[in-house]
């Protein structure tokens, strides 16, 4: 069952409807605000500094450190920008949605506290296109805020709905997209807090993140720094979905176990079958086997193994599942998600699928599974953002741990799962736009 | 001028840049023709102030935003690792029987346009079939009837 963990960020969200303020404010919601506001901007940082604090949205970067990055206005006039990233799209993450839709205000709490520390007057609320109802919650949250002119003081937020695009979630990505241009990636140095929107200040932060904020100056940051473990204090939310009992978003200590995870919250595999793999952080992250799951979920027991706790979409897959079809499912998402700009990702990850698909249909010769990590590598740590690095390191890792199971599909001149695979024949948008018509167009 | 022209200009003031209402801008002209058309596309270039080519090249890279015609239903099916991994392929499959089309098409009538989605955030709730932007959770095969049948009879 499930073990004694704190729960900070959804806190309330099982007894309560959060989305309504007065429900919010009866269990002291906006306290946190208010204490915030009374401190020093730079007292907040030092507070959010000492909870150690690591960003949630997949790169974990210490959100006190980055915000400490940022300028003060005397040193920089121009106007400072918090831009929120709700561009939750990464295949096995769904804790934003659920973050957004449940605790609206909170998280909303939580940009405040956020816009006080940087100084900044105008928060800009990214949000993926597709999450519509999030979005309703969410302009429903700031409708009753408004009532409250107290709290907001002269801070506007925006909220700004994304139009599909994976790659938007890539903080320089989602500033241009934001700049009201093609999503595509820019180059750093100069980094956001140096010159971000609009050439400005600006501090990109994951929705999680801001949520987990009022815990902190509630608590005070030492209190919950003695959370989690080293290099990974607090509370994660793990979206948990795949071949399990129970999936679903589920709150924990970091350094929980991730069989806990899998067999104790997610009730274990269906139907008795075995665990065979379990991609731990997201499907940008290296897989695990079924038998190393006997790990902590944190930063750095995760990073023993070579992997990643990413944006904590744990995605379980039973035996009867191919890893060459998985492999084809993954690199035709990144294929379709390469914005185009770096050639190595644009073209690499659609040569990944290629070959791919000549091992599932039992066309490649024995070279072709060189070539496939060949390609990898040439992708690998040669583009200016990480989509199609962890495309390619994602499925280099399907060969390296299921060698064998690749090397079956050579000696056996085709896939010896088949159609009893789950994943068999799973049609990505990226096969249907290959063969799309081109638009008729009247004279 | 037209409702769309002063609808942009509003999304303008909300910006510290004309640019960041492009995307806004162009949700919009969508709904309003349907799809982001040569006139809507040049519609959308006037109240923001800058030319369709831009519009258009914006649109291009945004999944969501859609330069030919599409049915006036849409129903995007995930077909990423979760949802594949508890059987939206055969989601998928019910739909394109149910009416009468591949993935990717529009039906005949012009009503309802099927399409594989790239994973939309909601791997838990598995399979994930956005029915004009609004998701339905753990849809089966079995449900596929009903949520056409719904669709015929709604408006």
């Amino acid at each position: 069952m499930a073990t004694e963990s704190p729960v900070l960020v959804l806190a309330g969200a099982d007894e309560r409807d959060l989305t309504k303020l007065s429900e919010y404010e009866a269990i002291g919601g906006y306290a946190a605000l208010q204490k915030a506001q009374a401190m020093a901007p730079n007292a907040v940082i030092d507070e959010v500094i000492t909870s150690e604090l690591r960003g949630r949205g997949g790169a974990f970067f210490p959100t006190g450190r980055k915000w400490s990055f940022v300028p003060k206005p005397e040193q920089n006039p121009n106007p400072h920008y918090l831009v929120v990233n709700a561009d939750e799209s990464e295949p096995g993450s769904f804790k934003d949605n659920e973050i957004m839709a449940r605790v609206p205000h909170r998280f909303i709490e939580g940009c405040l506290i956020a816009a006080h520390a940087v100084e900044s007057k105008h928060i800009f609320i990214y949000i993926r296109g597709e999450y519509t109802g999030p979005y309703e919650v969410l302009v429903a949250a700031l409708e009753e805020l408004k009532g409250q002119p107290e709290r907001l003081g002269d801070v506007t937020i925006v909220l700004h709905r994304g139009a599909g695009a994976y790659i938007c979630g890539e903080e320089t990505a989602l500033l241009e997209s934001l700049e009201g241009k093609r999503g595509q990636p820019r180059t750093k140095p100069p980094f956001p807090a140096v010159q971000g929107l609009y050439a400005s200040p600006t501090v990109v932060n994951n929705v999680e993140t801001m949520a987990a904020l009022p815990a902190i100056i509630e608590m005070g940051g030492a209190e919950y720094a003695k959370l989690g473990v080293p290099d990974s204090r607090g509370t994660r939310v793990v979206s948990i979905s795949g071949h399990v009992e129970r999936p679903g978003n589920y709150e924990i200590e970091n350094g929980t176990s991730m069989r806990e995870l899998i067999y104790g919250l997610g009730g274990g595999v269906p139907g008795g079958r075995e665990l065979k793999a379990v991609i731990p952080g997201g499907s940008s992250t290296v897989i695990l086997k079924g038998d190393e799951i006997d790990v902590a979920y944190d930063f750095d027991s995760l990073l023993e193994l070579n992997t990643a706790m990413g944006s904590a979409g744990v995605v379980c897959l039973d035996d009867r599942c191919c890893m060459v079809q998985l492999g084809i499912r993954v690199s035709e998402f990144y294929e379709h998600e390469s914005c185009g700009k770096c050639t190595p990702c644009r073209e690499g990850t659609r040569w990944m699928t290629q070959i791919l698909r000549r091992l599932e249909s039992g066309d490649a010769v024995q070279s072709e599974l060189d070539l496939l990590l060949d390609v990898c590598d040439r992708i690998n740590g040669k583009c200016l953002c990480p989509l199609g690095e962890t495309a390619a390191v994602a499925v280099a890792s399907y060969v390296d741990k299921f060698r064998g199971e690749f090397q079956a599909h050579i000696d056996e001149a085709g896939c010896p799962f088949g159609e009893s695979s789950p994943l068999h024949g799973a049609l990505a948008p990226v096969a249907v736009h290959a063969h799309r018509r081109p638009a008729e167009v009247s004279a | 001028m037209s409702a769309l022209y002063e609808e942009i200009q509003e999304l303008k003031t909300r910006y510290p840049d004309w640019r960041s209402a492009t995307l806004p801008a162009l949700r919009l002209a969508q709904e309003t023709h349907g799809y982001l058309s040569p006139d809507a596309l040049r519609e959308c270039a006037e109240a923001l102030g800058t030319t369709p080519a831009f519009c258009q090249a914006v649109a291009s890279f945004y999944e969501m935003l859609h330069l030919e015609p599409t049915g006036r239903h849409l129903v995007e099916v995930c077909t990423n690792v979760s949802c594949a991994l508890v059987g939206a392929q055969q989601v998928l499959e019910g739909f394109e029987r149910e009416l009468g089309v591949s993935a990717g098409q529009t039906t005949e009538d012009g009503e309802i346009t099927l399409r594989p989605a790239e994973c939309l955030g909601g791997c838990g709730w598995a399979t994930i079939v956005a029915v004009d932007h609004h998701y339905r959770t753990h849809v089966q095969p079995d449900d596929v009837p009903a949520i056409v049948q719904e669709l015929r009879d709604g408006d």
